[in-house]
This record gives C-alpha cells, structure tokens and sequence, in this order.
C-alpha cells in the first residue's frame, strides 16, 4: 500500500505554493511607492511612543508550561483510546488513574494561583 | 465502476491510461495523477473561500438585520471577486525595521496550515485525499502550525501592538487546544479509530455520535470557535481595542490571506464538526453515490459554519483573563471529567442492543451536563455570599 | 537513485543546514525558527519510515509546545536579542579537528553494523494498533505509562514552585 505521506507532502508542497501565486500577482499589479512616513509602524496615527519592545508578561509563560504538560498527557491518551475497546476493562481503569493523577496536578496549580490573570 | 459510484477511482484511472499510453513509466504517471487530484481539490477549496466571503457578508447582514452586499451579480454573489481585486491592487507596505522572512511567510503559512487539513477530511465515502489513520492527531498539528504563523506575524511586524497581539492569541490558541485534543478523543474513543474515514463510517453504519455524546459535541464546538479566535473569544483581534492585533501592519493581499485563511479554518471546523459528530457524509443513498454523499456532508458543514457564525454575531466579546480561566478551570476539567465517565459508561454499556446503548449513553451526558450545572450553581452561590450579597 | 533515497537526501540536508542555522545565527528569534525546520524535517523522516504516529506527535509536541515556549523564553529573558559577541574563539582549529575526528570515529564504528546499507525491514501488522496495544496492556508497558503521568505531575510541581512568587 503506497505510503499516505506522500499524498500529504504533495498537498503541503502545493498548499503552501498556491496561496504565493495571490502575493506575487500583487507585487506585479500594485504600485510600490514606498516613503518612510507610510513605512512607520503603526500607533493608532501617532508617532511611537518608548522602544517597539513591551515586557513579556510571564504569565504567559506560566500557561505555555501548563499547555506543555497537558499537551504530552493528550498524546498520550490517544493510543490507550485506540486500545480501550478490545482490551479488558482494567485498560479503562489505567486511563482513569492517568487522567485523575494530572487533574490532581491541575487542581494544584490552580489553588497556587498560578492559573490567575491572563 | 463508473463514474457515478466511484468518481475519483474512475477519473483517476482514466488519467493513468492515458498518461501510460503517452508513454511515461506508471510510478510517474501515478505521481503526476496525484498531483492533478491535489491540485483540483486544493483549487476547489480556494473557489469554496472565496464563496464563504460572500456568505460571510450576507449572514452577518442578516443578523444585523440588513440587506449585506446586493449589487454586484444576483444577490452580490459576485461581490467577494471586486474584494480580492481591491485587496490585490492595493500596496504592500512593509514597515520599517520588520524582519523580511517571517513577515512575508506567515500569512502563507496560516493559510497553508489550513488547506493541509483538507487532505485526510472524508467529503464523501469514495471522495477524500488519504485515509490516514492518525487523522486527528493532524487536526491538532495543524493548529500547532497555525500558532507558530501567528507568532512569527506578531514578532516580525516590529510593532508593539502586533506582539501583544500575537502573545494573546497565542496563549489563547494553546490554551484552547487541550480541550479540542480532549474533545477527540471520545469519537476517537467511540470507534476505536483515529482514522476520519472510519469514524464516518462507523456513524454511518450505526448511529450519529452526537445522539451518542452531545456533550462531547458542544465541547468540540466551543473549543473550536476558542481555538479559531473568533468571536466570543477574538479578543486578540479586537477591533476596537488593539486595533487590528498581529495583522496590523499587513495590507493588501496578505491580510487577505489572513482573512480568508480564518473564514476557510471556520468552514473547515464546521466540517470536522459535521464529520465527527453528524455523520459525515452519511444519507440517503450516499453510499452509492459519492456526489450525493458529498452533497450531504457540505450541507453540513455549511450548517455547522452558520451555527459558529451565529454565535459569532450574537455573543457580546470575552475578556482575555476571563477567557483563559474559562479554559483552564470549566472547560478543561469538564473535557476529562466526560472523557472519563464516558469511557466508563461506554464500556458497560458496550453489550446492550444499540437503541439502549444511544439512551444510556445519552443520559450519562445530560448526568454529566447537571452535574457541571449543579457545581457551577454552588460555587456562585459561595462567591455571591463571599460577597456579602444575596 | 529512487525517489525514496531522494527524500531522504533532500531531508537530511535540509535538518542539517537547520540545524547549523541554529547555532551560528545572531538573532535569537531567527535561531527558534531555524529550530522549527529542524523539528520539522525529523518529522518527514519519521513520516517516510511509515511512523505516522510519531510523526504528527513530532509536529504537535515539538513544534506546537516545545518550540513555542523556546520562543517565549526568548522573548521573556532578552531584552536585546542580537548576539554582538565574537562567534568563535581562538581555539578553533582544535575543536575543528576533534569534531572531525568524533564524527569520522562514529561513521567508521556505524558502518561496520550489520544494518548499515541494508534495507528497511517493513512494518509488521498494523503498527499503530500494535503500539495502542503494548502500551496497555499489562504486560506490555502500562507500568512506565502510569509512571509517565507521575512524571508530568512532578513537572508540573516543578513549575509551579520555580515561578511562584510570594
């Protein structure tokens, strides 16, 4: 049986080609007229106030992290719900036990209040 | 076969006979006739955006109880083609000190990420790219491709309101695709399949899964329409607050490609949804012919745009903090809290005649529904007499 | 030359040229996405060895967590993100030549493996099924499957007590 990648590599190769076919008809058609006032970055009509550098919240990190864990759990999940049918019941069991140790682990962070603000 | 049971099949060995009659080697042949059937699927795909920009513009007329675009062709069905002349003649300014490659790949790359998912979705039972059999695992991929095109957006237009933007989106496209991967993981569950193909078809022969898990049904929509970013959670483009957020500083045919990449990621989650947990392409006589079935299963993904069109149009917009914490402590809990009973329950209930099988299961769901009500209810109650009200 | 061998070349060049991106580029945001096409070259290897679990997996955790939270990383610590330091010091040909020699040791030491320049076994069976299967099944590794979520936890513990401010 021919290997389905190779389908999705032709589609990724030619998805990521036609939405170029737009961009470059655009460079041949629109007028280029480039100045540095057009050019400034954009401050609601204003010129920039203080450097184009904002302090990265870390909270923001804080739920990349917690995405992180509970991204490798979900991978994890997927081949015991393959599994789940055919398997005894203690196979359900097993998942169960997962889940509830890192819904523990949620419960965690959020009484530490890490899950706060946004 | 001919071409009214079997169309792909029949077209496609057309071209390998005629290929091979010209007199190239069957490998190419085979190469070149997979890349024609890419390249008509991923072109009907672009025709299909184009026409939900129209769609787009007449719904939220509607909901806004006015007429939308009405002039240009019969019911300005013609009107998204004078947008994209507009888009395309416009110029493409590039501000000053953004980083050239990252600005000029991510409008492609969050448009591609979009069109990639079009390969493994059944649109009818002999109609689909590949049947890949870890296909939902690639929705949650193409998310992750999608998040990394915005970042790359936000960071190389040099603009403070681009990177806020872009870090809010993003933290709230992450957030939102644990309960999405939750929320597959019960079709995935209900049909011991990662496979669309066999998902669809195992509604097809049995019953439709969202008489099965409604619950999981509307997680899988409210994570969706979170993980698109769109209204009631665009906050990240809210146009009155951060002005336009991670594609301020793009004009012409690139915001283009932003715009359109969102309707076509609607279009497509209203497909998932359809596939998922409505059958699919599954009908009367869809089985026989295909192009009926594909009928059916573009019908309902239209149903499922209009409805996260709906929501869009009606729900007044969520806070960023609200938002994250309505991800993190409702929706996330509640997606394995039903992941859990539902395994429970589907395996008890596995033996039993399949019209108890959809009433039990159906009823774990409304119990599980109650139960989220019922906690939600006690803990406003405690937070109102926190408060000192009544 | 068939067109497997193709792919794979046209892979292992493209992980490579990433990968030397990464470590001489200045901008450290240009370095992350280097890391990216890395990341995303070993998954089209992982693709073309019919691992299509692994594959999707590669793009999901290491492109769509790992990555991004090198990139917040950046952005969180650096404020200037241009490296201005010189990128070589003066001991350089010296560690030219010890890399040289690490790599043609492990070529030389790797060749002389039975499997080098033998074909790829196939895939017995459904390999996804087999791996749903052995990863729950009681004698198959359900033990360091439940030992896993122990770890995620700890991680998780980890984080929380590294970033909590009092």
């Amino acid at each position: 049986m021919q290997n389905p990648w190779i389908y999705i590599g032709l589609f990724v190769l030619v998805g990521t080609i036609i939405p170029i076919a737009p961009i470059v008809i655009a460079a041949v058609l629109a007028p280029h007229k480039p100045n540095p006032i057009k050019q400034s970055t954009y401050e609601c009509g204003m010129e920039t106030v203080g450097e184009n550098w904002v302090q990265f919240k870390s909270q923001y990190y804080i739920f990349a992290l917690v995405f992180l864990i509970f991204d490798v759990e979900t991978v994890f999940l997927f081949p015991w719900a393959l599994a789940v049918n055919q398997t005894p019941l203690f196979v359900a069991v097993e998942g169960v036990i997962f889940i509830a140790i890192l819904l523990a682990g949620l419960y965690f962070v959020w009484q530490k209040r890490m899950l706060e603000w946004a | 076969m001919n071409f009214w049971t079997d169309p792909i099949a029949a077209v496609a060995q057309g071209l390998m006979q005629t290929f091979t009659g010209w007199g190239m080697a069957p490998e190419v042949a085979g190469i070149v006739t997979n890349l024609l059937g890419v390249v008509l699927m991923i072109t009907a795909i672009m025709v299909l955006d184009i026409f939900l920009v129209w769609v787009e513009r007449k719904v939220v007329a509607r909901f806004q109880d006015r007429l939308g675009p009405n002039r240009v062709g019969p019911w300005g069905i013609f009107q998204p083609f004078p947008d994209i002349i507009k888009l395309i003649l416009k110029e493409d300014i590039t501000p000053t000190g953004a980083d050239k490659v990252p600005f000029n790949l991510a409008p492609i790359l969050s448009l591609g990420s979009v069109i990639f998912l079009w390969a493994v979705v059944p649109v009818a039972s002999r109609i689909y790219g590949v049947d890949l059999n870890v296909a939902l695992l690639y929705l949650v991929a193409s998310g992750a491709i999608g998040t990394l095109s915005i970042i790359m957006a936000g960071w190389s237009s040099n603009n403070k309101y681009a990177l806020v933007g872009a870090y809010r989106m993003v933290a709230n496209m992450v957030s939102y695709e644990i309960p999405l991967a939750a929320s597959l993981l019960i079709p995935t569950l209900l049909a011991g399949s990662m496979s669309l193909n066999a998902i669809v078809e195992m509604q097809a022969k049995g019953v439709w899964l969202f008489l099965v898990t409604p619950l999981g049904a509307l997680l899988f929509l409210v994570a969706a329409i979170a993980e698109l970013g769109r209204s009631p959670f665009d906050l990240n483009e809210g146009e009155s607050e951060i002005v336009a957020g991670f594609h301020i500083e793009y004009s012409g045919m690139k915001f283009g490609l932003f715009y359109a990449g969102e309707l076509l990621h609607a279009f497509t989650f209203g497909g998932f949804l359809a596939a998922l947990f409505f059958g699919g392409w599954h009908g009367p006589w869809a089985e026989e012919y295909p192009l009926l079935g594909a009928f059916y299963f573009v019908a309902k993904a239209m149903l499922g745009y209009w409805v996260i069109m709906w929501i869009k149009y009606t729900v007044p917009r969520i806070r960023i903090d609200h938002m994250l914490a309505f991800n993190w402590k409702f929706l996330t809990p509640l997606a394995f809290t039903l992941l859990v009973v539902t395994v429970l329950a589907h395996r008890l209930l596995m033996s039993l005649p399949l019209g108890l099988y959809v009433a039990g299961m159906f009823l774990v769901n409304l119990l599980v529904a109650w139960a989220t009500l019922e906690v939600l209810r006690s803990s406003a109650r405690r937070q109102r007499e926190a408060l000192g009200t009544r | 030359m068939t067109a497997e061998q193709i792919i794979f070349y046209l892979t292992a060049a493209l992980i490579l040229v990433s990968a030397l991106m990464v470590v001489t580029t200045r901008n450290l945001i240009h370095a992350a996405l280097w890391l990216v096409s890395t990341l995303f070259g070993v998954a089209v290897l992982y693709a073309t060895l019919d691992a299509s679990f692994l594959a999707v997996v590669q793009v999901v955790v290491y492109i769509g967590a790992i990555a991004i939270m090198f990139i917040f990383a950046v952005m969180l610590t650096r404020r200037d993100l241009l490296d201005k330091v010189p990128q070589t010091n003066t001991s350089w040909p010296w560690a030219a030549a010890a890399s040289a020699l690490m790599a043609g040791g492990l070529l030389f030491a790797g060749s002389q493996l039975n499997a080098f320049g033998a074909a790829r076994p196939a895939l017995s069976g459904d390999a996804l099924q087999g791996l749903s299967l052995a990863l729950v099944s009681a004698d198959g590794f359900v033990l360091p499957f439940e030992v896993a979520s122990i770890l995620l936890l700890a991680a998780m513990v980890g984080a929380v007590y590294l970033a909590y401010k009092k």
